[in-house]
């Protein structure tokens, strides 16, 4: 019942110029907020919720657009900056969401689930850490044993043809797995995927000898970054300095600029996402997945479908992959393992699979809770732990609570707990894919 | 439009939840030391274990800084073995302007990228398990290790094993970043000394070693060297023992842990028996050690895993680093900058695991290296295994 | 003893041991021949040199004398692997649906058994037990890891799965790999807050770890000795008895023909007054058995267990379901026989046969490789019918 009443509410508020005062104040609070307290979790939530409201609220849609693009592109860097982990917590976010993105459309949209899904994102990193470091050079050498004076292969200004290259690469590799394995029914196919993501990660793992092309478990380190002009940052610095109250470095302006490049990319992935959802080939995926047998029926090229979902895919996670391995510098097997995979379909299936706003939701919830929530709050039972409190009306000393209880050791089985209750209470995601209604709008234009 | 109310009832759940986190208040002159390392997933074992021995070590050796008037909490990060959140949970404490230090990590693979970002800010980074060379080639100043590199235990072990006359080695590794880093710098080094390296295979299993034994049992090479951790060689061991291997088993200090006993049992006394290189010594060298691992069961109920001493030790020279810093400031809380200073100025300090004074890159200087034999198949007896070779060695630069 | 043959199908129990027989002879005829092949053509080569400087033999010679050995080896880890896949196999069959995770059911059966070997042990009641005792209390263990693992499939069929029948084939999966993480953090909380240990490690007693040998053949300065140890053959032993006892259910009893006819058709069933749900929940305690059995022997042929056991074991028995053809009880026999051998062929000569370049770390690929390939010329698996593109 309470949700009635809600919805009431909500529908009376959500009209005329209330809406847009709502949303303002929602951004300035969160800003101001963020800003006097740089450090507090709260704040930083009250900021990034406010996505959220811009997104519900009934607003034009210019008003929309002007406001996400200020808060992306001028205050999201300012408070970031202020307090890099904020600025490592967006940049994650916008590298989940690309992936999550990416993902999406495999599952989201063609209906093909995809357990191996790093492994295109492997491949991109994999492609810029060997051009874009001493790695080449290291060909001979046992992983370790190598001298340190080796020249780069590539100019790191090369990165930016190599993020064109790792969408062609990944999307090649997306093709060359697709083509055996699409002919098997779906759940054939997750398993088969799997097998591949772990297949690349072993690669990854043991290409060491007889060449030495990945260093092996050693990972591959250092990968250059493009290059960051001086006056780029001391343009920043000019700018924005009074406003950030510290001298911003190189390294912040790099963490800077690769949240922008990923922004970017996901700018791009939604433009291709959606024009690709109203084209046929959007409609062939939504057929084939909705009815395999159905979709033959009509016609619909089946492998060659599910293959353009594939590499499509893949060619997203294979750009993100470049972008990470340039921003970290260094890449290693173990941030391909199966537990990513997961973790990006857990995005994918807890925003709503073929949902983008869902998909972008769902990656910043997990992020969040990954990087922020869990962690926070096993901080914090630490602390109270180290002090004297007790729970008051049981009276449980805090120091006797066991660590064994720490939320933060147990995000598999926040995952797990994700998955099975998405599946259970809302399959179709927080935000829902709107197909259905937007169909029925369109024929009434027609 | 149930979505929207349950949205918002999330979002509002979750900004009740975090009001308590966010809140949490700081007394003038708190400060925190942080330690990272895996406390979810498979390699949980040894990252539970490296933030209980620091959080041990604050508990017994927090009192000098707890008597000038500072409250030193510890703030555990768990890195998952992942990069990504390593440098996440490094943003996160290099934000936190009460955190003085880092413990940490477990691997290599996060430590690089993670202190990476210490290294912006200045922030002492101590490591009680990273054994890759680039830790501290990188020359950074907050960088520090306090065991062992790659390229000095491998070259122990294959010096060990020249001086035990073996002919012929079977080199098998963990593939990960810590045992085939060691396995690598053996297999050169036992070249080196005229050593036949029979095979050197890497191997992510777990369990079932049928296959690769083949050829190692095959060989009857003199020796079997396994690079990894102990609860993997033992089983290997084992295995090799069954079916009828009777030469030398050497490991590093991965082995060492009373689980590798509980394993393989009397296999690791019979044939030629089973050794390990470590720089952890035992009690009749370090009196403290013995204590330790009383303490640490006494604590946790738990036999320390391999490392758990070294988060003791990181932790007793952050603590130690911090104290000499504040002195040195008034009484007052130090900059990281002072602290990390101070790490690299300790001269000789008296650990658990040796004594450590910090050279140029961070490396300990001529740390002491033990070959150690194990000498009885029951667990509860694992510290009294004796040290057959003491080396001294001065990391190379 | 006539009266009692009437009421036993003895071709349901002689058919599967036949069947077992000609599989695994099968599969080692094959696999040593081709090992014989490659080794013949590698022998004049640069590998043979290599080798012969190693280890002072010729490939070829190299390749028989280790041959029954590696068979041996093969055949047990595939046998685990066969029982393991049954319980994915039963599932698929009534259900069409992956039970991803059956690794994990199989990794509680594990714990329970060894967490009650592990306190007969620390009472003292292990260490001086007859060889009789010995084995009755393995049985023991084995009997409450089924239970335990019986038992929590059941519920995981019955909290995670039943809610979603009827919906698309991808949610129920989901909702699998999401039980299969949740039960893998779930026995580390337990684990951790009742005994504080991640290994947990199968004690030592009876005569299990005994290893019977058939003979030594010298080889280059080395002595094979070819032989099995005891704990291998319980494990082969005690796989062979649920592999006949499972097809003996399936097949000749009035169960058995239920869950038959469930697989079949559902509505249909249900129709002919078969309590559909609870045939369903029985699937599921079959199968969560068998994973619970193959947990306590796999923590008995490999000492060592952890809360992540399951993952690998798991996959790989997955594989040799799908390789045998899923939802096929015998394919998963085959499959998992098949796997083992490969695997253990693979291990055993590649790191000779590519002098050293890629060694036994390539074997899991080498598994998955083909996978993909059975996959490509023969999507149904081995012994699978040709159901056809069903959504």
């Amino acid at each position: 019942m309470s949700s009635f009443s809600f919805k009431d509410a909500f529908d009376k508020v959500n009209q005329g110029p209330l809406p847009y005062l709502i949303v303002f104040a929602h951004i300035v609070t969160g800003t101001l907020l963020v800003y006097f307290q740089p450090r507090s979790n709260l704040a930083f939530l009250v900021l990034m919720s406010s996505f959220l409201s811009l997104y519900f609220f009934n607003t034009s849609n210019r008003f929309k657009i002007t406001a996400a693009v200020v808060m992306t592109l001028l205050i999201m860097p300012i408070l970031g900056v202020r307090n890099i982990f904020y600025l490592e917590v967006i940049f994650q976010i916008s590298v989940f969401a690309a992936l999550a993105l990416g993902l999406n459309i495999v599952v989201g949209f063609a209906g093909l689930l995809d357990l191996g899904y790093v492994a295109f994102y492997a491949v991109g990193a994999y492609l810029w850490a060997f051009f874009g470091s001493q790695q080449f050079f290291v060909l001979p050498y046992a992983p370790g044993t190598q001298p340190s004076d080796l020249p780069f292969l590539l100019a790191g200004d090369f990165f930016y043809l190599f993020m064109m290259l790792g969408v062609i690469v990944a999307a090649m590799t997306g093709i060359l797995l697709g083509l055996p394995v699409l002919r098997v029914r779906g759940d054939y196919l997750a398993i088969v995927t799997l097998g591949f993501g772990e297949v690349i990660r072993v690669l990854a793992n043991n290409l060491d000898k007889p060449l030495n092309f990945t260093n092996g478990p050693q990972g591959i380190t250092p990968i250059q970054r493009p290059s960051m002009p001086d006056w780029v940052v001391d343009w920043f610095n000019t700018i924005f300095g009074p406003l950030v109250g510290h001298e911003v470095n190189t390294s912040h302006m790099y963490n800077l600029w690769f949240y922008i490049l990923a922004l970017m990319v996901i700018m791009v992935i939604v433009f291709v996402t959606k024009r690709l959802d109203d084209s046929a080939m959007g409609r062939a995926w939504t057929a084939v997945r909705e009815d395999e047998t159905a979709a033959i029926a009509q016609g619909i090229p089946l492998v060659k479908t599910k293959l353009s979902a594939f590499a499509v895919g893949a060619s997203f996670a294979g750009i993100m992959g470049v972008l990470l391995a340039a921003s970290r510098t260094f890449i290693s097997p173990e941030s391909f393992s199966f537990m990513q995979s997961i973790g990006v379909l857990s995005m994918v299936i807890l925003g709503g699979s073929g949902s983008i706003p869902g998909v972008i939701l769902g990656a910043a919830t997990i992020t969040i809770l990954n990087l922020q929530v869990l962690q926070g709050f096993s901080l914090y039972l630490n602390e109270l732990r180290q002090s004297d409190a007790i729970i008051p009306i049981i009276n449980f000393a805090w120091s006797d609570l066991s660590t064994q209880l720490d939320p933060a050791k147990y995000q598999r089985l926040l995952f797990g707990l994700i998955l099975i209750l998405m599946m259970i209470f809302r399959p179709q995601g927080l935000i829902p894919a709107k197909r259905r209604e937007r169909k029925l709008a369109l024929e009434k234009t027609e | 439009m149930k979505r929207r109310f349950s949205l918002f009832s999330l979002m509002v759940a979750a900004g009740f939840g975090l009001a308590v986190v966010g809140s949490a208040g700081a007394a003038d002159k708190a400060i925190k030391i942080a330690t990272q390392s895996p406390l979810s997933g498979d390699q949980s074992v040894v990252g539970v274990d490296i933030k209980r021995g620091a959080e041990l070590a604050l508990e017994q050796l927090g009192g000098p800084l707890a008597e000038m008037g500072f409250k030193v909490d510890l703030a555990p990060f768990d890195d998952m073995a992942n990069p990504d959140t390593g440098v996440a949970n490094a943003k996160r404490i290099v934000a936190d302007p009460a955190i003085l230090a880092v413990v940490g990590h477990y691997n290599s693979g996060v430590q690089i990228p993670s202190s990476e970002v210490y290294h912006t800010s200045q922030l002492a980074n101590v490591s009680p398990a990273n054994t890759n060379p680039k830790v501290t080639t990188r020359g950074y100043m907050e960088v520090n290790r306090i065991v062992g590199r790659d390229d000095v235990q491998g070259v122990v072990g294959a010096d060990f094993a020249k001086m035990k006359g073996v002919k012929t080695v079977f080199v098998v590794h963990d593939k990960t970043a810590y045992g085939q880093g060691i396995a690598e710098f053996f297999r050169k080094k036992a070249e080196e000394n005229g050593i036949k390296v029979f095979g050197f295979e890497g191997t992510e299993e777990k369990a079932n070693f049928d296959a690769l034994l083949s050829p190692v049992v095959a060989g009857n090479p003199d020796m079997v060297y396994f690079g990894g951790m102990a609860f993997q060689a033992a089983v290997l061991f084992k295995q090799a023992r069954e079916r009828g291997y009777e030469g030398i088993f050497m490991s590093d200090d991965g082995f060492d842990s009373s689980d590798a006993a509980k394993i393989a049992g009397g296999t690791l006394i019979s044939g030629g028996g089973t050794f390990y290189s470590t720089v952890s010594g035992p009690a009749s060298v370090y009196a403290g050690t013995k204590k330790f691992i009383e303490d640490f069961k006494a604590k946790y109920n738990a036999d320390p895993q391999p490392f758990a001493a070294q988060g003791f030790d990181s932790m007793a020279i952050s603590l130690k680093a911090i104290e000499n810093a504040a002195k040195a400031n008034n009484n007052e809380v130090p900059s990281r900058e002072a602290v990390t200073k101070a790490v690299r100025e300790l001269k000789d300090f008296q650990g658990i695991t040796g004594s450590f004074t910090f050279n140029e890159i961070g490396d300990p200087e001529k740390a002491l290296y033990f070959v150690i034999q194990v000498k009885d198949a029951d667990a509860a007896k694992w510290s009294m295994n004796e040290v057959v070779q003491t080396l001294e060695i001065a990391p190379p630069k | 003893m006539k009266g009692f043959l009437k009421y036993v199908n003895v071709t349901e129990i002689v058919r599967p041991i036949g069947q077992l027989l000609a599989f695994s002879c099968g599969s080692a005829v094959v696999m040593s021949a081709i090992a014989i092949g490659i080794a013949l053509m590698l022998d004049k080569t640069a590998v043979g040199v290599d080798l012969l400087d190693r280890y002072n033999v010729s490939v070829y010679t190299y390749t028989m004398i280790n041959l029954p050995q590696v068979v041996i080896d093969g055949l047990t880890i595939g046998f685990v692997y066969a029982a393991i896949a049954l319980g994915y196999t039963m599932v698929y069959g009534v259900l069409e649906f992956i039970n991803f995770a059956h690794s994990e059911i199989f990794a509680v059966g594990a714990f329970v058994g060894v967490e009650l070997l592990i306190a007969l042990d620390s009472s003292g009641m292990l260490a001086g037990a007859s060889l009789g005792m010995a084995y009755s209390y393995l049985i023991l263990a084995i009997l409450m890891g089924m239970l335990a693992a019986g038992g929590l499939a059941m519920t995981v069929e019955r909290v995670a799965y039943r809610p979603l029948r009827g919906a698309s084939r991808l949610v129920p999966l989901i909702s699998a790999i999401g039980v299969s993480f949740f039960l893998q953090d779930v026995i580390r909380l337990v684990e951790s807050l009742t005994t504080g240990q991640f290994n947990r490690i199968m004690p030592t007693f009876g005569n299990f770890d005994q290893r019977i040998v058939f003979g030594k053949f010298a080889m280059g300065t080395s002595n094979i000795t070819l032989g099995i140890s005891v704990k291998s053959i319980v494990v082969i032993v005690s796989a062979v008895l649920m592999l006949v006892a499972l097809n003996y259910l399936v097949n000749a009893t009035r169960i058995g023909k239920a869950i038959r006819a469930v697989a079949q058709d559902r509505n249909t069933a249900s129709l002919m007054g078969i309590n559909v749900n609870r045939i369903i929940s029985t699937t599921f305690l079959v199968g969560g058995m068998l994973g619970g059995a193959a947990g306590v022997l796999y923590a008995l042929k490999f000492t060592r267990i952890d809360p992540f056991v399951g993952f690998f074991p798991g996959l790989k028995a997955f594989t040799a379901a799908v390789l045998g053809g899923i939802g096929n009880l015998t394919g998963a026999l085959l499959g998992g026989i098949v796997l083992g051998m490969l695997e253990t062929f693979a291990g055993s000569y590649m790191g000779i046969f590519t002098m050293g370049a890629a060694g036994s770390e390539y074997k899991d690929i080498f598994a998955f490789s083909i996978l993909i390939l059975v996959l490509i010329f023969r999507p149904q698996g081995l012994m699978g019918k040709n159901v056809g593109q069903k959504a």
